[in-house]
């Protein structure tokens, strides 16, 4: 297993470009989840890290070894020792699962059973699948073939390309659990490319955040979804209530009142950030000051709920409530916020957060 | 390297055509003026002309009428008579001419050749639009007929408009398998321009005379192509993908029923029942005194052989082809993909007559050898295989061959383990269309084929030419019989063209 390095690494189809310079790092045996809308370029930096397409410039490393962009033509993807794991599975429908499992195989590794026996542990499947065609299994279980086959060849990486978005929930969560416990017994180095927010924090080890073919943020999923770079993605990693405020020595007064703020933003207009989940309903009692708010549409999940809330001065925000004590829409509820808020500045949108995170 | 071999052999593909060419402007205007500006050309011109009119038209309704019948009324036994409207497929043309004449010699007229020729191409369009009635959308008609639309409103007003595209195309498909027919004319005694080109070539080995008639043959079938190429652009609604959404009320035709079924018996009578029934007279009577069992076996085999080489070599050059034109999408690949086409389009007598000047000036040691006929079959019968190639490497994604190389397979290997493995069903196929399309095939193989080699189709032609029908029908029979498989192909598949 080794490490991937990725420096300056620019591409363009034509004359759209699709990564503008983009700098990563992915340290032996962690797991580093690719997010970003679609469009954002994190398949194609993907696939040039794996050795299918060529960088226009900047470089690619294996631990030491430059793959791609050093002095030369790039080492050929056959030759990196990368395992990919395509989104549909892409397993050759010709082979049976053993088949597809032993394809990276020295020759005579190919018929030896023990082998494909344990790689089909290795992604938790029986291995009485070994003689099936790949049409023959779940999509879930074509997944995990697809990684044991990408495994089997012990590649110093591996990369994940959407490997879930083609399942459905339910089976999407046991495939996930399979694929990290996977990696994790393998020690696997992997780069997951998803667009899915809750998969990559859930998963990874690091996320790295791709928009319009820049790398915007590159930290570990509690400090994204604490202290995201901007607005933009603190609205892509999570469900955000986004309130104008004016700031007054480390308070922000909005519209639910004072709320603290994180870190020392200088005074002034600003725009500051709650997640749902920070907001706490109660019965409106004879407390003075108190918050008072309109219960909208609640939608319920079971496990928890989503409150539409409207406030006093008319600004509509959500909160999200365990499942249990549910408010009915048109009801009075009192608002009181959970934790502190994180302050960005008024120009809309990609500007630097006021505070220093943590 | 792909695109390198994927130009070679559109180069091949065109090489007729550009032979025809060179020697139109090495003749200059003057020469051409004199030899295409005269009464007999326009004479054949008349005679393919009006042959190729009435052939269409009488197709058009044969088929119009057969495919509504089919698909979408009470008629019983729809499915039987399906099979039995595509089956005269199985049978050449030009064995269905001879077993039309050797039965009635009187029909060596317009009125004759236009039955003959009629009942054998029919199918090309009944086959199209029996897929385009089944993909009809039937609330659309409902719809219609909600409107208080007549049953004959609803099928000139709804129906017609989306057939469109299925007739026009079944029709031309008709009209240049007739420009290129000679066998079935020649039988008939009719002339036009393939009978005259045999017939020049015969006289003067190379006229000019047989060029030039061939230059405005090739004409012809030029713009008939290009009217193809054009329709298949925009085929747009008349495409029968998404399939009826239920299944489809059809029409009841009562008291009409007994003539329906009345006017179905008589087309596969004249078109099936006919041919077969006279092959097996003159297998009958010729089975005493002439059957030749020896020859029959060594022509089978020389065919069998023949067709075989042929099939796996017109399958590994439409391989290039058929990559690029899925996997290097662009204006290149699709120009060398319509360039096998246009090459193919030219008749098999313009293919042989060019080849023979070709092999004799260029490179006499080739003249008369069997690799001259090969190179005829697979530009005559590229496009069948294209087709199939092509539609298999889409079956098979670029995907495979990265995953492939990221799993340490080199570029051999992956052909080796992945790519052929997948595109073996679709080049299968392919090979099986050409193989099947070169037991049959007549017109280049008389010109070409080398001395004392004869196939089942050449045989059967001097037997028959020598008006010996008896000795003929056998390897008429082997023919029909060989062919067979093809047309359930071809019942399968009701969709294909000559371009994809």
């Amino acid at each position: 297993m080794s490490s991937l390095t990725v420096t300056g690494l620019t591409k363009a189809f034509g004359a759209t470009p699709v990564l503008r310079g983009v700098d990563l790092h992915v340290p032996t045996g962690t797991l580093t989840a690719l997010l970003g809308p679609s469009g954002c370029g994190k398949t194609t930096l993907l696939r040039l890290v794996a050795g299918f397409d060529d960088p226009d410039s900047g470089t690619v490393a294996v631990g030491d070894r430059v793959v791609a962009g050093g002095p030369g033509r790039g080492v050929p993807a056959r030759r990196r020792g990368i395992g990919f794991v395509p989104q549909e599975g892409g397993l050759f429908p010709h082979l049976t699962v053993a088949g597809n499992i032993g394809f990276g195989l020295p020759r005579h590794e190919r018929r030896d059973g023990g082998r494909i026996r344990s790689l089909l542990e290795i992604v938790g499947l029986d291995a009485a699948l070994a003689a099936r065609s790949p049409h023959q299994l779940s999509g879930g279980q074509q997944q995990r073939v697809a990684l044991a086959r990408a495994l089997a060849p012990a590649p110093s990486l591996v990369l994940l390309d959407e490997p879930f978005s083609s399942l459905d929930a339910a089976l999407r969560e046991e495939t996930r659990a399979a694929v990290a416990t996977a990696l994790d017994a393998t020690g696997a180095t992997a780069v997951l490319v998803t667009h899915d927010q809750a998969e990559a924090l859930s998963m990874a080890d690091q996320v790295a955040v791709l928009r319009e073919g820049r790398l915007v943020q590159l930290t570990d999923p509690q400090t994204l979804y604490r202290s995201p770079q901007d607005l933009d993605v603190a609205t892509f990693v999570g469900e955000a209530v986004v309130l104008t405020a004016d700031l007054r020595a480390g308070t922000a007064h909005c519209a639910l009142g004072p709320v603290p703020v994180d870190g020392a933003p200088a005074d002034g207009p600003a725009r500051v950030l709650l997640r749902p989940e920070q907001l706490r309903l109660s019965a409106p009692g004879p407390v003075p000051g108190e918050l008072l708010a309109l219960v909208g549409a609640v939608d319920f999940y079971g496990h928890d709920a989503r409150v539409g809330l409207t406030l006093p001065d008319g600004t509509a925000v959500t909160a999200r409530l365990d499942g249990a004590d549910l408010p009915a829409a048109g009801a009075q509820v009192a608002v009181t916020v959970r934790g502190s808020a994180l302050a960005f500045p008024t120009s809309v949108g990609t500007g630097q957060p006021t505070s220093v995170p943590a | 390297m792909t695109l390198a071999l994927a130009v070679a052999v559109a180069a091949l593909a065109l090489l007729p055509l550009g032979y025809i060419a060179w020697y139109c402007v090495d003749l200059g205007w003057a020469g051409i003026r004199e030899l295409v500006l005269r009464p007999r050309v326009g004479e054949l011109l008349w005679n393919t002309v009006r042959l190729v009119a009435g052939t269409v038209l009488v197709c058009a309704v044969l088929g119009l009428g057969a495919a509504w019948l089919v698909e979408r009324t009470s008629v019983p036994g729809r499915r039987v008579w399906h099979v039995l409207l595509v089956a005269p497929l199985a049978v050449p043309a030009f064995v269905n001419s001879y077993a039309w004449v050797s039965l009635l010699p009187g029909l060596d007229t317009y009125a004759g050749a236009l039955l003959v020729v009629s009942l054998s191409y029919f199918p090309f369009v009944y086959l199209p639009l029996a897929a385009a009635f089944r993909g009809l959308d039937p609330a659309l008609e409902e719809t219609a007929r909600g409107l208080g639309l007549s049953t004959w409103s609803v099928f000139l007003r709804v129906q017609l408009p989306q057939l469109r595209v299925a007739l026009l195309g079944g029709s031309l498909l008709v009209a240049l398998h007739l420009l290129a027919e000679f066998g079935a004319l020649q039988m008939l005694r009719y002339p036009t321009f393939t009978t005259a080109i045999y017939d020049q070539y015969r006289a003067t080995f190379n006229g000019p005379g047989a060029t030039m008639l061939a230059g405005v043959l090739v004409v012809l079938c030029l713009v008939l192509l290009l009217a193809e190429i054009r329709l298949r652009g925009h085929r747009g609604y008349a495409r029968a993908g998404r399939g009826a959404p239920r299944p489809v009320r059809p029409v009841r035709l009562g008291r009409l029923t007994p003539p329906a079924l009345g006017g179905l018996a008589v087309l596969v009578g004249l078109s099936l029942v006919v041919p077969l029934g006279s092959l097996g007279y003159w297998v009958a009577r010729g089975a005493g005194a002439a059957l030749d069992g020896a020859a029959l076996l060594t022509t089978t085999g020389t065919t069998l052989a023949l067709a075989a080489v042929a099939a796996a070599l017109t399958t590994a050059m439409a391989l290039p082809t058929g990559w690029l034109a899925v996997r290097a999408r662009g204006r290149v690949s699709t120009l060398l993909e319509r360039s096998t086409y246009v090459g193919s389009s030219v008749p098999g007598i313009v293919v042989g007559l060019a080849l023979v000047t070709l092999s004799i000036r260029a490179t006499p040691w080739l003249y008369q050898t069997v690799p001259v006929l090969l190179v005829a079959y697979a530009i005559l019968f590229l496009p069948r295989a294209i087709v199939t190639v092509r539609s298999a490497v889409e079956q098979s994604p670029a995907l495979y061959d990265d995953v492939a190389a990221s799993l340490g397979a080199s570029a051999p290997a992956r052909l080796r383990r992945v790519t052929l493995p997948l595109l073996a069903p679709g080049i299968g196929a392919g090979a099986a269309l050409v193989f099947l399309a070169v037991v049959t095939e007549l017109t280049a193989t008389l010109l070409l084929a080398p001395t004392g080699t004869t196939t089942l189709a050449t045989a059967f032609w001097s037997a028959s030419s020598a008006l010996d029908y008896g000795a003929a029908a056998p390897y008429a029979v082997v023919m029909v019989l060989l062919s067979a498989p093809a047309t359930v192909l071809l019942s399968r598949d009701a969709r294909r063209g000559l371009t994809p």
